[in-house]
């Protein structure tokens, strides 16, 4: 536990003194999201019922932009070596790289998106619900992403990799991250907003949960693969 | 000379397709230094990476203290450092941050904070504990990844080209380090190309099992392909 915590707080460490990053992603998912009304035109019913989807989309790809570095940098310099033979088990050290990632990627665009969703109109009794979807979401965007990010290690170029392996295991968070807060926005009374979306958010626990499982033991494999 | 500590056997490296070193033993017990030469490409790195459980040897086995290791290198991993080519420093974090990270702990608390400025002196970087790594010269990087050595205690160091990039007065200040590791009942795997001044060292010339400089084992090795 104290070696797990060793390297949340290192990685945050590094984090914060590169704030650069973590700004790149959140200006990164404001601007291309403030886009979209330039594109489609200023409409509010429309910009309100397609906000739901372009949060989500845009929130994707910001964190892909960042999945890059949440282990290339640590094995270009040799510090991977030093974290597979430290007291942390390889599971856990994954775990751990993955947590404060989301910290310092998934935080801030949750934190953002509710910006976005004003902007966009959005109806605000679905704020809450957008609030959770992105709760539950964004973690299963860091752990899937982590798989993608270690077993493209070795390649070259594998940073152009990462999408290709990681977009399409991505879509079952986008469909129901969209649709609860579509349920939200179309529940009749303000009371049942969370009834509505329960279906949906219950399936973004889920995804969370499988891929809790599977992303630490997948990433451990792919570092160990990755020293030979 | 005192108990085994770590024993090979038999060890058989093969790395993308091509045999780096076959049938290799190696013994060494408390308190001793085992040096091991060779021209570029014996497979001194490969071997030193593979006692350390990073690659996983083909044939042969691995005892750490009488315990077979060969498919667990868990059980001895916490025992060993293991210093590579790359220093593992992260450019924006003060030299005292790198190594606190390493040590896994923190420079805040005074009890741990006196271990690592005792480690840092030794190398004698004390005085630049407060500069961030980006601005030290190569061999101040190598220096502080030595002092890894001091700042946990553990029996077998696994070295690497230790001295690349050292001064005289630095080398001498490893020579010192190493002699006080051993006094204390510590041993040393080294790989070198320059001259480190130890005492009573066993060698090891691994161009002898590679059959990239020795012929009789490439035709061991082909005779053994024609037979299956």
């Amino acid at each position: 536990m104290k070696a797990f915590l060793n390297i949340v707080t290192r990685d945050l460490h590094l984090s914060l003194r590169q704030r650069s990053d973590i700004i790149m992603a959140v200006l990164f998912f404001i601007l291309t999201a403030t886009l979209f009304p330039f594109g489609l035109g200023p409409e509010p019913n429309l910009l309100a019922r397609i906000a739901p989807g372009i949060i989500w989309v845009t929130a994707l790809l910001s964190v892909l932009l960042s999945l890059e570095r949440l282990f290339l940098a640590d094995y270009e310099d040799g510090s991977l070596e030093q974290l597979v033979l430290s007291r942390a088990s390889l599971e856990s050290a994954v775990l751990a790289k993955v947590l404060a990632h989301w910290l310092t990627t998934g935080l801030p665009l949750m934190a953002a998106a509710p910006l976005i969703a004003l902007l966009f109109n959005m109806d605000s009794d679905a704020f809450l619900i957008l609030i959770i979807a992105m709760a539950l979401g964004t973690p299963s965007l860091s752990l899937i992403g982590a798989i993608a990010a270690t077993l493209t290690l070795g390649a070259r170029r594998g940073g152009v990799l990462i999408p290709l392996l990681v977009l399409p295991l991505y879509i079952p968070t986008l469909i129901f991250g969209v649709g609860a807060i579509d349920a939200a926005m179309n529940s009749l009374e303000a009371g049942a907003v969370l009834a509505n979306a329960k279906p949906q958010l219950f399936f973004l626990g889920a995804i969370f949960l499988v891929s809790l499982l599977i992303a630490p033991l997948a990433g451990a494999a792919a570092l160990r693969q990755a020293m030979e | 000379m005192g108990q085994s500590l770590f024993i090979g056997e038999k060890l058989t490296c093969i790395r993308g397709g091509r045999t780096v070193f076959a049938g290799l033993d190696l013994s060494i017990g408390k308190g001793e230094v085992l040096v091991l030469e060779g021209p570029n490409g014996s497979g001194k790195s490969s071997l030193i990476r593979l006692l350390s459980g990073l690659i996983r040897p083909r044939n042969g086995s691995l005892f750490w203290q009488g315990q077979d290791a060969t498919r667990e290198p868990e059980i001895y991993q916490q025992k060993i450092h293991y210093i590579g080519h790359r220093n593992a420093i992260k450019p924006v974090l003060t030299v005292l941050e790198n190594l606190g990270y390493w040590a896994g702990c923190s420079p805040k608390k005074s009890q741990d904070l006196s271990g690592l400025e005792q480690a840092l002196d030794q190398f004698n970087m004390l005085s630049l504990k407060d500069t961030p790594a980006n601005l030290l010269s190569s061999g101040q990087s190598r220096r502080l990844t030595l002092s890894r050595l001091l700042a946990t205690d553990k029996p077998l160091w696994l070295l690497d080209e230790p001295s690349v990039g050292l001064d005289v007065s630095s080398v001498a200040l490893l020579e010192t380090a190493i002699r006080r590791h051993r006094e204390k009942g510590g041993a040393v795997i080294l790989a070198t190309h320059t001259a480190i001044d130890l005492d009573s060292p066993k060698r090891m010339n691994l161009s002898d099992f590679s059959p990239l400089y020795n012929t009789s084992l490439l035709q061991q090795e082909s005779l053994e392909e024609s037979w299956i």
